[in-house]
C-alpha cells in the first residue's frame, strides 16, 4: 500500500495511504456528510476544482453502480476514512478502488476524516493537496496551496453542444453550468422535452426556441466568475418565460438581479439540511452542495420574495420573484444523492408551464 | 405552530412489567417524555405498574401511580386525577392497547379527555392487519400477499393458495408472541391455533413468505404540520425471518445504494403522513437482495424498542421530541438537545457504525430451544459504535458478557465440514462464530451466502477478523499489526491468547508505542456543528475529542451492561440514582454502560456518557483519560462488581465498601469467620470444587442440599439437590465455565424467606423495610411475591433481623447499601446470603417507603452520616398499608424453556400492588401480572407428595368458588379422602383422555403443577407445562403461590380498587 499525504494550507498534514491515482493535486478542500450516494457525489460537476471528503468512514460498500449523474468524475481528489473490500449489490459493476483509478483521481484513505472536518468547519473550507510524495516541502507547498482559485469551472463542466431529450410535455431548455443528470431525469419523467443548451449559449438562441420553460442548473465554483451569463440571464429575465432555477442557476439570477452572494464558511453538503417553505411554514429535509450563499438582504423585496430558508442558519434557500414566473432554491430537489422531498418543486414548475401557455 | 395550551394536565401509560418483547427501552422513552413535559411546566400523572422503572419516580412525574394496567384503572385513575390529555405513545403496545379500549368504550369522550401523540384511527389503521392492508395498497405500498384470518380453516386455504412457507402474526401482542413460519401445513395448524388465541382479537395474519430478503427498518417522526425526517435507517445482518429484537443490526444500513435508501425513506415518509401519526414511528422493510421490490413489514405507531435503539446510535431524543410534538409544537421550533444550534427537524447523520446485538436468555433456559425466529426471545441488547464495523462487532461481542470477546469464542473447528455447513443454515445466537469457522476453513462467501443469506459485504467484515486472528498466529507481533488489530478491537486477550504472549505484555507493547483508545463525540451531525454533548465512544487510531475536564471532583459509575433475567432495569435505576445523587452534590459524573434501552445510557444524565463495553481493558482506556478521584461499583449489580479489583489495580480508590469487604461477603471461609464472630447462624455447608468432595459435604450435611456457583447473580446455576445422582448432574453443568471461585454446597432449609436492604455509613444502618416472600425458601428471591411489611413473623424476630443486619453492615464495613436474605424457621433466624451492594429490591422498597435508598447511600459513600441526613437509625417505621411486587415471565416466548420455579431465576420483570389491606395489594400485583381469571372455572392440580396436604386445603377454596377440579390419580385421592371433589385423569404418557386433552380442549384457566425437588424436577411434567404455557394456561409450579392466588380470588368483590399516589409516601 502507498502512502499518500492530505497537506492542508494552514499547514496540517494528514498520512494515509494512497487510492485511485498517485497523481498530485491541489484543490478546495470540501467535506459532504450523505450516509449513501457516494457515486452520484463523484459524478456532481458541482465538485469541479474541490476534492471531497466524505464524513461516513465506510464508502464503496455497492460498489459502482448505473447512478452516475454526469459521464465523468469530477472532484480533483477523493478523501475517505475507508473503502469496502469488496462491493456487494445487485448492481454492483466493479469496485470504487477502479473507478478511481480509471478515471484518475488522486485520493486518501485512512485519515481521521472528523478530525479534517472539525478543522474545515472551524477554520472554514481551504485549499490542500493530496500526494504520494513522502518528501514533500511544506515550504514549497503552502504558496502554492494558499495561491489556488477554483476558477471559472463552468466552462469545463458544461455541455459542448445542446442536445435533446425527447418528450411529448412541455419543451424545456435547460441551462447547463454542470447540471446533474437528474435535473433533465426529472423534467423527462413528467413528460417534459429538454434541450440541454451549454453554459455560454446566447440568451437570444434559448428564446428563439421558444420553450414552455427554463431552467438554469446546478454547477461548480464562484456565481461571480460567471459575468458573462449573468448578462445572459438578464435577458431571460426579462421574458414572460417562467423559469425555475437550482443551486448555481438560483444564484446567477440573484445576481442578474442586483442581489450579492457570498462565500460560506464551510458551505452545506449533505442530504440531511431543512428547508423551510415560507408560503406555508413546511419544512423539508433537502440534498445539498453549496460553497456560496445569496444575501438575501441585498435584494430588493419589490424584485423577488425570500421563498426558503434554512431551518438550521437562517441562509437563504430560494426566492420567488414578484410579478414573474420565475422561483428558484438553493437546494437539489433533484437529489441523487439524496432524500427527494423537495420533488414536487418540478411539479410546480410544470403547473407554471402550463397556467403560461 | 405553538404549543397546544389547552394541555395542562397529562396522564402518560407506562408499558408495565418487563417481558420479552417491552422492556427497559420503554422506561427510557417515559422518562424521558415525562421529563420533557415537565420542562413545559405540565402537571404529570404516571401510570406504570412496574415499580423497578426509573419513570415511576417522584422526580420524574408529579403523581405516580404504581396500580395494575387495567382499563378499570385508567377509568378510576382518570376520574380522581381529571388530566386533560392521555398520552399512550411511550408506553409500547400495553399502553396502545388501553388507549384503544377506552376510546373504543367511548370513556375519554365521554370525559372530555383528549388522546394525544396519536389517535385512535391512526392506531387502528397501523395495527389492524386489515385496515393497515388497505391504507397501504391505497397509497401504493407494497404488502407481501397476506390474509387476516380469524379460524385455522380459513388460514389453511389461503396458505394453500399463496403456498408455502407463511409467515403468520397474529394481530395485537407483544413482541410477535404467537407468530411464526410455517413450511407445512401440519405447523401451519399448530401456529395458528395458538396464534388466534393470544390475538386479543383472535386474528392472525398469514402472510407471503419473504424470509431471506434484507431486513431494513426506518425510525421517522412527523409532528402536526405535517413535516416528517426519518432519524435512522438501520439494516438486519440476518435477513428477514428473524425478529428484529433477536438480530444483529447495524446502523446506518451498510449494502443499500443510495437509489434503495432514498426509495426505502421516501416509502416511510409516505406512510407516516397517510397514517397521520403525530410523534415517531417505525417501519419495517423487506428488500429484496437482488431487485428493487420491497415490502412493507410491518409499522408501530409509536416509540419502539427500535427507536430507543436509533436515539441512542444517532444522539436524535425520539422520545423528547416525540412528546414536545404531542404538545403541538413542530419539529422546526424544537431545538437539537446536542448540538442546541439545530433543530430537531434535520437528519442525523453519522460518522461511525453502529452494532447491536441481542442479549439472549439461552443461559438460564438451557434445554429451550436456540433457533431464533420471528418470535422475539431477548431479554436485552448491546450497543457498541465504532469508525469500522468490524471494531463495532467486536466491541458489541465483549458487551454481551457471555464469557465471549472475539469470534473464536465458540469453538466449531470439530465440526465435520457436512454438519457446519448445515449448522451455517440454522439460525441462532451463534451463527456469526459459525461463519468465522466457515471462512477459516476457507469456504467461499458465495456459498455461505447461498446457505444463510447474509450479505456478503457482512461476511467480507467476518473475514477481515478471522484474517487478522490468522496474522496475529503467525505474524511476528510488529507495532503495524498491533495497531492494526487495535483499529479493529482485537482486546489485548485475544491478541495475547494468539500471539503466545500475555495480556500484560500486549498492554505494556501498546502503552509504550502510544497505541492506545482515543474518543470521539456522538454528534447527530457527523462533525458539521460544535455539539454540547458529551457522547463519547472509542476508536483506534484516531485523534482524541473528550476535553479535558477539570476543577470538580470526578466519579465514575459502573452501570450493569445489558438486561438478563437477574440482572435488569433495577440496577439502571440504582445507577442513575447514584449519577444524579452525586451530581447534586458537586460531583463532575462519568457514566459507562453498553445498554440502548436504558436511562442512563441517555445523554444528559450523567455529565459524560461512554458508550463501551464494561471489560476491564476498556474501563482502563477511559481511566487513562478521565483520572477519576473514585468509582462506584456498588450500583450497577454484578457486572461493576466485577470491575472492582481491575480499577483498584488502575488506581482507581472505590468509593463506598472496599473490595476486601465485598470480598469477604462472597469468600466463604472469610464469611464463615464472620459470622462466627457476630453470633449469627447459617445453614450448615461446605465449599468444593469437584462432585466428589460435593458428595462427603451433603453426606454430612443430609440432604436436600443447595449447590451453587460464589459470585453469581439470580442464582445462576443454583440447585437443590436430593441425592448424589443430582449432585454429579448439577457439579457437572457447574464446571462447564471453569470456576475460579470454589462451589457452595449448603444445607437447604425449607423456612420463610426474608430479605432487608439496608444503608451504611459504617456506624449506623438504616433498613427501610423488612420483605416477606410468600413463596418458601427454594425459590429465588426475584422469583418470589415480596409483600413489605413482613405480615407473618413476630416482632421479635424482626427485631433479630435488624441486630443481625446491623452486625453484619458493621462487620463487613458496609459504607452505602447491604442486601441481605435470612431464612426464618419458627424463632430462628438464618443468613443464606449477604450482597454488599444495591439489589434488585432497591426501587420497589424505595417507593413503597419513600425513603431514597440509593440517594442516601450515595451521601453515606461521600462521608454522609444517617442521623445528620435526617433518619433515624434502626428499622424504619413500617407503612400503613401493604406493597406486594410480583414476579412476572416471559415464559411463553422461550419454546423449549423450563418453567418451574427453584433457585435459579427465570422471571423477566416484576409488577407492583398497593394498598390498605393486604388482600387488595395481592389482588392488584395479580391483576398487574396479568392472570385473568377465571374464564372457564376449570383448573388442574397435580403435586408432590410434601404439597398433597396444602394442595387439598387450596383444593377446597377453589371448590367453594366455583371452580371444577381435575387432578392427577395421586392428589386426586388425596382430595377425596378429604371430601374434596376432584376428577382424576390420567398423566399424559397414560392414554387419552389424558391431562393434555385437557389441555388442549382450552377449557382449563390454570395448573398448579408442583415438580418434585432435585434433578428430575425438570422432567416431570415438563411436556404439561410447556403445552399449557404456550396454550395461554396460567400455570403456578409453587403450592405458596397458589395459595397466595386463591386467597386474592377469594377477594375478588373488591370491585372498586384504591389508588395510592406514591408520590405523596414518605
Amino acid at each position: 500500500m502507498m502512502k499518500a499525504f492530505l497537506i492542508l494550507e494552514d499547514g496540517t498534514v494528514f498520512a494515509g495511504t494512497s487510492i485511485g491515482s498517485t497523481k498530485e493535486a491541489v484543490s478546495e478542500i470540501v467535506f459532504n456528510t450523505s450516509m449513501t450516494g457516494y457515486l452520484e457525489v463523484l459524478t456532481d460537476p458541482s465538485y469541479a476544482g474541490q476534492a471531497v471528503a466524505m464524513t461516513y468512514p465506510l464508502i464503496g460498500n455497492y460498489g459502482i453502480t448505473p447512478d452516475m449523474e454526469s459521464e465523468r468524475a469530477w472532484p480533483k481528489g477523493y478523501i475517505v476514512r475507508e473503502l469496502s473490500r469488496i462491493p456487494s449489490n445487485f448492481r454492483s459493476e466493479g469496485t470504487i478502488q477502479d473507478f478511481l483509478e480509471k478515471q484518475d483521481i488522486p485520493g486518501i484513505a485512512g485519515i481521521d476524516t472528523r478530525a479534517l472536518t472539525k478543522i474545515l468547519r472551524e477554520k472554514g473550507t481551504m485549499n490542500g493537496m493530496i500526494t504520494v510524495n513522502a518528501d514533500y516541502d511544506l515550504d514549497e507547498i503552502l504558496p502554492r496551496l494558499k495561491g489556488y482559485r477554483v476558477g471559472d469551472v463552468v466552462a469545463e463542466t458544461t455541455c459542448r453542444k445542446p442536445y435533446t431529450i425527447a418528450g411529448s410535455g412541455p419543451k424545456v431548455a435547460l441551462m447547463d453550468f454542470g447540471a446533474k443528470k437528474n435535473i433533465a431525469r426529472s423534467l423527462n419523467w413528467r413528460g417534459c422535452a429538454v434541450t440541454v443548451y451549454p453554459a455560454f449559449t446566447p440568451a437570444e438562441e434559448i428564446i428563439a426556441s421558444a420553450p414552455d420553460g427554463i431552467m438554469l442548473s446546478n454547477g461548480p465554483g464562484d456565481p461571480e466568475e460567471c459575468a458573462a451569463v449573468i448578462e445572459e440571464i438578464k435577458k431571460l429575465y426579462d421574458t414572460d418565460i417562467p423559469i425555475f432555477a437550482i443551486c448555481l442557476g438560483h444564484q446567477l439570477m440573484a445576481l442578474a438581479n442586483g442581489a450579492k452572494t457570498y462565500k460560506l464558511k464551510y458551505g452545506h453538503r449533505g442530504g440531511n439540511h431543512p428547508v423551510k417553505d415560507l408560503s406555508n411554514g413546511r419544512v423539508y429535509i433537502s440534498a445539498q452542495n453549496h460553497g456560496y450563499a445569496v444575501d438575501a438582504a441585498t435584494l430588493d423585496a419589490s424584485v423577488a420574495k425570500e421563498a426558503f430558508v434554512n431551518v438550521n442558519d437562517g441562509t437563504n434557500e430560494g426566492f420567488s420573484y414578484v410579478g414573474k414566473n420565475i422561483f428558484t432554491v438553493q437546494f437539489h430537489p433533484e437529489a441523487c444523492p439524496g432524500p427527494q422531498d423537495s420533488g414536487y418543486l418540478f411539479d410546480r414548475f410544470m403547473d407554471m408551464m402550463k397556467g403560461a401557455r | 405552530m405553538p404549543r397546544n395550551n389547552e394541555i395542562k394536565k397529562v396522564l402518560v401509560i407506562g408499558s408495565g412489567p418487563i417481558v420479552i418483547g417491552q422492556a427497559a427501552e420503554f422506561d427510557y422513552a417515559g422518562t424521558q417524555a415525562c421529563r420533557s413535559l415537565k420542562e413545559e411546566g405540565l402537571e404529570v400523572v404516571l401510570l406504570n405498574s412496574n415499580p423497578a422503572t426509573i419513570m415511576t419516580d417522584k422526580d420524574i412525574a408529579d403523581r405516580v401511580y404504581i396500580e395494575p394496567l387495567t382499563v378499570e384503572v385508567v377509568e378510576q385513575l382518570v376520574l380522581k386525577e381529571k388530566p386533560d390529555s392521555v398520552l399512550p405513545t411511550l408506553g409500547g403496545q400495553a399502553a396502545l392497547n388501553l388507549a384503544m379500549e377506552l376510546e373504543e368504550n367511548g370513556f375519554l369522550r365521554r370525559n372530555n379527555v383528549r388522546l394525544i401523540g396519536t389517535t385512535s384511527e391512526t392506531i387502528k389503521k397501523a395495527e389492524d392487519r386489515l385496515e393497515f392492508k388497505t391504507t397501504m395498497e391505497k397509497i401504493g405500498e407494497p404488502c407481501a400477499a397476506s390474509l387476516v384470518v380469524e379460524s385455522v380453516e380459513e388460514g389453511v386455504r389461503f396458505a394453500e393458495k399463496i403456498g408455502y412457507p407463511v409467515v403468520l402474526r397474529p394481530a395485537y401482542t407483544l413482541g410477535g408472541s404467537g407468530g411464526g413460519i410455517a413450511k407445512n401445513r401440519g405447523q401451519l395448524m399448530e401456529i395458528l391455533e395458538n396464534g388466534l388465541r393470544l390475538s386479543r382479537v383472535g386474528q392472525v395474519l398469514v402472510e407471503r413468505c419473504i424470509a431471506g430478503w434484507k431486513e431494513i427498518e426506518y425510525e421517522v417522526m412527523r409532528d402536526g404540520a405535517g413535516n416528517c425526517i426519518t432519524v435512522c435507517n438501520m439494516e438486519n445482518i440476518d435477513p428477514v425471518g428473524v425478529h428484529t429484537g433477536d438480530s444483529i443490526v447495524v446502523a446506518p444500513s451498510q449494502t443499500l445504494g443510495d437509489k434503495e435508501y432514498q426509495m426505502l425513506r421516501t416509502s416511510a415518509l409516505n406512510i407516516i403522513s397517510e397514517l397521520n401519526i403525530t410523534g415517531g414511528c417505525n417501519v419495517q422493510y423487506a428488500l429484496h437482495p437482488e431487485t428493487f421490490e420491497y415490502c412493507v413489514i410491518e409499522v408501530n405507531p409509536r416509540v419502539s424498542r427500535s427507536s430507543a435503539l436509533a436515539s441512542k446510535a444517532t444522539g436524535y431524543p425520539i422520545a423528547k421530541v416525540a412528546a414536545k410534538i404531542a404538545l403541538g409544537y413542530t419539529l422546526d421550533e424544537i431545538k437539537n438537545a446536542v448540538t442546541k444550534k439545530t433543530y430537531a427537524s434535520f437528519e442525523p447523520m453519522l460518522d461511525y457504525c453502529v452494532v447491536k446485538i441481542p442479549r439472549l436468555p439461552f443461559d438460564k433456559f438451557i434445554s429451550a430451544k436456540r433457533t431464533l425466529t420471528t418470535q422475539m426471545k431477548a431479554t436485552g441488547e448491546v450497543m457498541s459504535i465504532c469508525d469500522n464495523f468490524e471494531g463495532a462487532l467486536m466491541k458489541a461481542i465483549r458487551s454481551l458478557e457471555q464469557h465471549v470477546d472475539s469470534l473464536m469464542s465458540y469453538d466449531y473447528s470439530h465440526l465435520p465440514q457436512e454438519e457446519l455447513l448445515e449448522e451455517l443454515a440454522v439460525v441462532d445466537d451463534r451463527r456469526i462464530w459459525k461463519i468465522a469457522e466457515a471462512l477459516r476453513r476457507g469456504i467461499s462467501y458465495d456459498e455461505i451466502h447461498e446457505i444463510s443469506q447474509i450479505d456478503k459485504w457482512f461476511i467480507d467484515k467476518l473475514a477481515v477478523l478471522v484474517e487478522m486472528e490468522a496474522r496475529l498466529k503467525k505474524e511476528p507481533l510488529t507495532r503495524e499489526l498491533l495497531k492494526e488489530a487495535k483499529r479493529i478491537e482485537f482486546p489485548d486477550q485475544v491478541i495475547a491468547q494468539l500471539a503466545g504472549k500475555t495480556a500484560q505484555e500486549i498492554s505494556n507493547m501498546r502503552y509504550a508505542d502510544g497505541i492506545t483508545a482515543s474518543y470521539k463525540m456522538v454528534d447527530t451531525c457527523a462533525a458539521e456543528f460544535a455539539a454540547q454533548t458529551p457522547y463519547y465512544y472509542s476508536v483506534y487510531g484516531s485523534e482524541n475529542e473528550v476535553e479535558k475536564t477539570s476543577g470538580r471532583k470526578k466519579v465514575l459509575v459502573l452501570g450493569s451492561g445489558p438486561i438478563r433475567i437477574g440482572q435488569g432495569i433495577e440496577f439502571d435505576f440504582c445507577s442513575v440514582h447514584c449519577t444524579w445523587a452525586f451530581s447534586r452534590e458537586g460531583y463532575e459524573t462519568i457514566i459507562v454502560n453498553n445498554n440502548p434501552e436504558t436511562v442512563s445510557t441517555d445523554f444528559d444524565i450523567a455529565d459524560k456518557l461512554y458508550f463501551e463495553p464494561l471489560t476491564p481493558e476498556d474501563v482502563r482506556s477511559i481511566v487513562d483519560l478521565e483520572r477519576p478521584d473514585g468509582a462506584v461499583v456498588q450500583f450497577g449489580g454484578q457486572t461493576a462488581i466485577k470491575l472492582t479489583e481491575s480499577l483498584m489495580k488502575m488506581g482507581v480508590p472505590i468509593l463506598g465498601t472496599s473490595a476486601e469487604n465485598v470480598d469477604a461477603a462472597e469468600d466463604r471461609e472469610l464469611f464463615d469467620e464472620i459470622l462466627e464472630k457476630c453470633g449469627i447462624p447459617r445453614p450448615a455447608g461446605g465449599t468444593v470444587f469437584t462432585a466428589e468432595e460435593a458428595k462427603k459435604v451433603a453426606d454430612e450435611l443430609g440432604y436436600p442440599v443447595l449447590v451453587r456457583p460464589s459470585y453469581v447473580l439470580g442464582g445462576q446455576g443454583m440447585q437443590i439437590a436430593i441425592n448424589d445422582h443430582d449432585i454429579e448432574e448439577f457439579i457437572g453443568i457447574i464446571n462447564r465455565i471453569a470456576q475460579d471461585h470454589p462451589i457452595l454446597v449448603d444445607k437447604y432449609l425449607q423456612g420463610k424467606e426474608i430479605e432487608v436492604d439496608a444503608v451504611c455509613d459504617g456506624e449506623d444502618i438504616l433498613i427501610p423495610g423488612i420483605m416477606e416472600h410468600i413463596e418458601r425458601a427454594g425459590i429465588h428471591s426475584g422469583d418470589s411475591i415480596s409483600v413489605y411489611p413482613a405480615r407473618s413473623i413476630s416482632e421479635k424476630t424482626k427485631r433479630t433481623i435488624e441486630e443481625y443486619t446491623k452486625k453484619l453492615a458493621r462487620s463487613l464495613h458496609v459504607i452505602g447499601l447491604i442486601n441481605i436474605q435470612f431464612i426464618v424457621c419458627g424463632e430462628e433466624v438464618y443468613v443464606i446470603e449477604v450482597n454488599p451492594r444495591s439489589s434488585r429490591t432497591v426501587p420497589y422498597i424505595s417507593k413503597v417507603t419513600g425513603i431514597p435508598v440509593v440517594s442516601l447511600a450515595a451521601k453515606v459513600i461521600i462521608g454522609g452520616k444517617i442521623r445528620e441526613l435526617g433518619y433515624t437509625p434502626g428499622l424504619a417505621p413500617e407503612a400503613d398499608y401493604f406493597a406486594v411486587k410480583m414476579p412476572v415471565f416471559s415464559f411463553e416466548k422461550i419454546r423449549g424453556a423450563d418453567i418451574s420455579l427453584g433457585p435459579e431465576m427465570k422471571s423477566t420483570g416484576e409488577c407492583l400492588g398497593i394498598a390498605k389491606t393486604f388482600d387488595e395489594a395481592l389482588y392488584k400485583a395479580f391483576l398487574g401480572a396479568g392472570i385473568k381469571l377465571p374464564k372457564h372455572k376449570n383448573m388442574i392440580i397435580t403435586v408432590r407428595d410434601e404439597d398433597k396436604e396444602k394442595a387439598v386445603e387450596i383444593g377446597r377454596r377453589f371448590e367453594r368458588i366455583g371452580y371444577r377440579i381435575f387432578a392427577t390419580r395421586g392428589t386426586a385421592q388425596a382430595m377425596k379422602a378429604a371430601g374434596v371433589r376432584a376428577n382424576a385423569v390420567s398423566k399424559i404418557e397414560q392414554e387419552s383422555p389424558n391431562l393434555m386433552d385437557l389441555i388442549l380442549g382450552h377449557k382449563i384457566d390454570l395448573i398448579i403443577d408442583t415438580p418434585p425437588q432435585g434433578a428430575e424436577r425438570a422432567k416431570d411434567g415438563f411436556v404439561i407445562r410447556r403445552n399449557a404455557i404456550e396454550t395461554g394456561v396460567n400455570v403456578l409450579t409453587a403450592i405458596d403461590t397458589a395459595e397466595a392466588l386463591i386467597e386474592s380470588l377469594e377477594n375478588t368483590n373488591i370491585r372498586k380498587l384504591t389508588l395510592i399516589d406514591i408520590a405523596a409516601v414518605g
